[in-house]
């Protein structure tokens, strides 16, 4: 969050780092700091997922029938694009990381690009899914209307469907924000070996929200 | 500039109130409301914290008021059902959560670690207005015909309640986010910006019971999280995952919202014992007894509260096999919490106690914690547990430990902190006044409950079958005397604020790592790193010989 | 000594056998607790006095525990803890475990009040009848949210959760009236909803239960408000033959003729006097119908196959409701045409 105006440019191509933090004693343990916090911060978030994935399980138990009936109804075919587009976003964040940590910046924001563009395909397939469920009345609760689905507990499948998927495209949403700021300093050649941090810690945002989406996949669409 | 202080002797002029300080570094409104000081933040989440006290309290009165007559006395049963809502939520959220962590942890921990600030500045100041804002949307939704759930707000009647309770449910959601930011801030503080010589068991054990509190709101907080956005869309949009009726479950709801609000009492009860370790080692001028053991068994508290949530649901129609892991478990907690007890009153073995209001609700909490903690022991019996489930002697419980324990803590910490945050000292002998008024107001309340509850009185309650009256009167009076003290130590520490004596730098003599730095400390606490040479409770040497600190007064 | 614990701790009259093993327990907890708190709090206070600051400067000697004392700070406690658990725990299994001769009733909370249904017998609204010093197992229900069903006198109490069957047993001890509380907050009038225990001699039970059961038909009206209750399609008949045909329930049962098939049909079924397979007679009445859904194994209709599967968790309370409902509709002087005949 420094701004970029105070910084000099470099002889290397890349800002000088921003100054320490005037509590912490070096640039190592601001980092160290930095990255402990992250790390605390996204198992927050993995906790506010395991709730949702519980409520699934427990729900499956009681209506496995109902379970595996709608699990087939949902597009295997646009569900493994999505896990396609994010894995392989996935990728491109991490090389982007690769490249600031060596004051690549130009190269980590067409990577990040990249990245953001495929986050909103991500985006656009879910909303084709849920387009289709809205159509043929696979809604939750007391919106439930799809003759498909014979066993009883449809309703509720649809409820963790999409409060799980939906959970999951706002952290897709925030992870894209994210990443656009870090693509905005990357262009403002921001990033260096000395300094990379925000990458780092937006990228690993993004890895958990592709990480909540391979649990999301299989028991949405595979099982 | 201050007069130098010698550390060969006490010094013997009158203490001097420094020129400079945080609380003047930056008079302005938008000094505090943008700044980065912990301790300025500390002092803003003191005044939404004490907001929320003196409002929680007033729906305890209006609460009280209603139930000295079996009938309707002043209120009508769906005013009255808000009423304690109210009480709940506004206690739990915007007081009881925050208030020791966010105002005393945010206020000294980094000065405890020899800190300038803690991790994340700018992070928790925005902790702190994500917590006045979650809290003005509670409020808002409360005031605007909100909530009758009761606190823990069960579906299916909260799925279905025909009052509004989705504003107060995102208020919820959003000052957890509040609770996760400070603690996570804590956390990453702890580890990394610790001042050398201080390693992890020369730490206060009041950072040990922040640290293990931390733990606890980032874990718990956003189950929480998930269960608040779980029951507003369900009474939004009728989704059903706890109704029964399309095909969801009443018993999830309980569970989910257990598995936070269990952890919860421990994130409300660990810093009040953090912060009677401080005080009582202070006042007794004596080093603590079993610093290690009260130091895990503050962590074990934290680990092993995740695990005991079922012993709310022992009526619920789980299985016995359930409700046995459960209730072993609760009583591991309260090994744990025996300990503590031990150790605090072996702190007091050979100590040189000062008998003032800091002591006073020691006191009060080593006495109230038992009991509370005893009874909570007396729950998770199972087989008792049937009997008193939903009863007045729950209720009567955890006020033990809520407004006993944690509110001795909260009132120790403020008059022991006092001299340290403001520069000035307060009124002794009204201070002991008014802690005789709470200790004495708070038994006469809560015991009738106990009784109360034996005598089969459910909670919730508006009206109440007639043999109930005369411990209800009781519990009412002793409830006025409560109000009565509490306003009395509001009435000095706002007076003090300004015209009381000034503290100086250490009134107390404690060996607290935060007593090396003036009253009030200046904004970057220290002006060098500091090297703490002596443990923070250690009191074997003769007071003259203050170890050296590396910094300039 | 009982008498005098129970009155000291405000605790009610013991009227059932579980309540006097709770009290006892109740006793032991409470005394080592007093003794304990007493004794910590003296050893406190005697500190207080002897080691009051008596200089201003004074120090003090630097003391840590010895192992020992550590070991019994946690031994002590827990060796107490894990007794009181024990003790707790066996009576907590022996509550859950109605013995096999109880005699049942069907408890229904509903905003705001409790209805009892004997599975022979009759119907009654706010007051439970059971013989004393027999076993009674409590089959218990909500209609709508989560209430929680509490005797203080017998010290029992289970949750009234909708969609599903909770129980709990008691043996009353003593003939009197109990006072029923509802002690799960469950709205508006969540503190009137109480009702009460009538414990009766034995003989005066059985005497009482006869007479009941030939008055039986004017009785049954007290269920009949369920049209009170809102479903979400329709009226609650309609919905409940939804509800039959989503479940496959008509798969087995006949809904337009008399014929036997599977399972018995449905049309003039209910209160239709039954004969069971293993001899007895009872009324098909709501609680033997939705007993039935839940647990069909146990009263199954002579001359059938025990092969109804379960709705326990199938079916929610007002589902179930409902196709009792719609059972109800099925008289053979009407066609199931004309009740079907609105929806779809």
């Amino acid at each position: 969050m420094q701004s970029s105006a105070a910084r000099k440019m470099t002889a290397e191509g890349w800002l000088e780092p921003p100054p320490v933090p005037h509590h912490y004693e070096s640039e190592e343990n601001h980092k160290h700091a930095l990255r402990l916090g992250m790390w605390l911060f996204l198992g927050t978030e993995v906790l506010l997922f395991a709730g949702i994935f519980v409520g699934y399980f427990v729900f499956r138990t009681y209506f496995p029938e109902a379970f595996e009936q709608a699990g087939r109804h949902l597009s295997l075919f646009w569900g493994t694009a999505n896990t396609l587009v994010l894995l392989t976003s996935s990728l491109t964040v991490a090389t982007a990381h690769y490249y600031a940590e060596h004051g690549k910046n130009r190269n980590a924001f067409w990577l990040l690009t990249a990245s953001i563009t495929m986050g909103g395909m991500f985006l656009c397939i879910k909303g084709i899914e849920y387009h289709d469920k809205f159509v043929e009345l696979a809604l939750p609760g007391k919106f439930f209307h799809f003759n498909e689905i014979t066993a009883p507990g449809g309703p509720i499948f649809y409820v963790v469907y999409f409060f799980a998927t939906g959970l999951h495209a706002l952290h897709v949403i925030v992870g894209m924000s994210l990443l656009t700021w870090v693509a905005v300093r990357c262009w403002r050649k921001e990033f260096s070996p000395q300094y990379y941090a925000p990458v780092e810690n937006a990228g690993l945002y993004w890895h958990l929200v592709d990480l909540v989406w391979i649990f999301l996949y299989p028991l949405l669409y595979l099982v | 500039m201050t007069a130098p202080i010698t550390t060969t002797a006490l010094p013997p002029s009158e203490p001097v109130f420094p020129k400079k300080s945080y609380l003047n570094d930056g008079t302005t409104i938008r000094s505090w409301l943008l700044t980065h000081d912990h301790k300025r933040i500390g002092l803003l989440y003191l005044v939404g914290s004490i907001f929320g006290l003196f409002l929680g309290g007033i729906f305890a009165m209006v609460i009280r008021l209603e139930l000295l007559t079996p009938g309707p006395t002043i209120i009508e049963a769906l005013t009255y059902n808000r009423m304690f809502t109210l009480h709940g939520l506004v206690m739990i959220f915007i007081f009881m959560i925050p208030v020791i962590p966010s105002v005393f942890g945010n206020f000294f921990l980094p000065i405890m670690l020899g800190a300038k600030d803690v991790a994340f500045p700018k992070w928790n100041l925005t902790s702190w207005y994500i917590y006045m804002f979650g809290s003005a949307l509670m409020l808002w939704g409360l005031i605007t015909g909100g909530a009758d759930t009761g606190w823990t707000f069960y579906a299916p009647y909260s799925t279905t309640t025909t009052t509004n309770i989705t504003p107060v449910l995102l208020g919820v959601f959003i000052i957890g986010f509040s609770s996760i930011l400070t603690g996570l801030n804590f956390i990453v503080t702890i580890h990394t910006l610790r001042a050398p010589g201080v390693t992890w068991f020369k730490m206060p054990l009041f950072i040990w019971a922040v640290y293990a509190t931390s733990i606890i709101q980032v874990l718990a907080t956003p189950v929480l999280g998930l269960t608040t956005l779980l029951v507003s869309a369900e009474h939004t949009f009728g989704f059903g995952f706890f109704d029964p009726a399309r095909g969801g479950d009443p018993i999830l709801f309980q569970h989910l919202f257990w598995f936070y609000s269990h952890p919860a009492v421990y994130i409300m009860v660990l810093p009040s014992m953090g912060v009677i370790s401080e005080v009582i080692c202070a006042v007794a001028r004596k080093n603590i007894f079993g610093y290690k053991m009260i130091a895990m068994s503050s962590l074990g508290i934290a680990f092993v509260g995740f695990f005991a949530w079922g012993h709310h649901l022992f009526t619920s129609g789980q299985s016995p096999f359930d409700a046995g892991a459960f209730a072993a478990i609760s009583m591991l907690v309260g090994i744990f919490t025996a300990i503590k007890v031990f150790n605090w009153v072996g702190t007091l073995y050979k100590g040189a106690i000062a008998f003032t209001a800091p002591f006073a609700y020691i006191c009060g909490f080593l006495f109230f914690l038992v009991f509370g903690g005893m009874t909570g022991v007396a729950l998770a019996t199972v087989s008792l547990d049937v009997h008193w489930q939903d009863t007045y002697f729950v209720v009567a419980h955890f006020h033990f430990i809520m407004v006993g324990a944690v509110i001795m803590g909260f009132l120790a910490a403020l008059h022991y902190w006092f001299p340290k945050m403001f520069g000035r000292k307060y009124p002794e002998n009204w201070a002991l006044l008014a802690a005789g008024l709470i200790v004495l107001g708070f038994n006469a309340t809560f015991i009738p409950q106990f009784l109360l509850g034996n005598a089969g009185m459910p909670r919730r309650y508006y009206e109440y079958p007639e043999r109930f009256t005369s411990l209800n009167v009781a519990s009412t009076a002793g409830a006025s005397l409560l109000a009565f003290g509490f306003i009395i130590i509001a009435i000095y520490l706002a007076i003090s604020l300004k015209y009381g004596e000034v503290a100086g730098r250490n009134p107390w003599g404690s060996r607290g790592y935060e007593w090396d730095v003036p009253s009030p400390p200046p904004t970057e606490n220290f002006d060098a790193v500091p090297v703490f040479t002596r443990g923070p409770h250690e009191y074997q040497d003769v007071p003259e010989e203050l170890a050296k600190v590396g910094h300039a007064i | 000594m009982n008498e005098l614990m129970r009155r000291m701790l405000f605790l009610p009259e013991q009227a059932s056998t579980f309540a006097l093993d709770v009290d006892r327990l109740h006793y032991f907890v409470i005394t080592v607790t007093m003794v304990a708190s007493a004794a910590v709090a003296m050893v406190a206070i005697g500190f207080f006095w002897k080691y009051r600051r008596r200089r201003e400067n004074q120090a003090t000697p630097f003391i840590a525990p010895t192992a020992m004392f550590e070991v019994l700070a946690i031994s002590v406690p827990l060796a107490f803890f894990l007794l009181w658990f024990a003790i707790g725990f066996r009576d907590f299994v022996k509550v859950s475990s109605p013995p096999p001769d109880a005699m049942d009733v069907y408890v229904q909370g509903k905003q705001w009040m409790w209805k009892f249904a004997y599975p022979e017998g009759p119907n009654s609204l706010g007051v439970l009848h059971v013989p004393a010093n027999r076993p009674v197992r409590l089959l218990i229900t909500s209609r709508d949210v989560i209430h929680s069903f509490f005797v203080p006198a017998f010290r029992i109490k289970m949750d009234a959760l909708p969609g599903r069957y909770t129980e709990i047993w008691f043996t009353a001890t003593k003939a009197g009236r109990y006072q029923i509380l509802c002690t799960e907050y469950c709205g508006a009038q969540h503190s009137k909803m109480w009702g009460e225990v009538v414990v009766m001699a034995p003989e005066a039970f059985d005497e009482w239960i006869k007479e009941q059961q030939r008055g039986l038909v004017s009785r049954q009206d007290v269920l009949a408000d369920e049209i009170g209750q809102v479903s979400p399609q329709g009226s609650l008949t309609q919905w409940g033959k939804q509800v039959a045909v989503a479940q496959g329930c008509l798969r087995c049962h006949n809904v337009d003729t008399r014929e036997p098939s599977t399972g018995p049909s449905w049309v003039d079924l209910y209160q239709q006097t039954t004969k069971l397979t293993d001899g007895r007679e009872i009324i098909a009445d709501e609680a033997y119908l939705t007993e039935s859904m839940m647990e069909p194994t146990v009263k199954v209709v002579a001359g059938y196959q025990p092969l109804m599967p379960n709705y326990q968790g199938k079916l929610s309370g007002p589902e179930a409701a409902a196709i009792v409902e719609y059972i109800k509709s099925l008289r053979s002087d009407r066609t199931a045409q004309a009740i079907g005949g609105a929806e779809q």
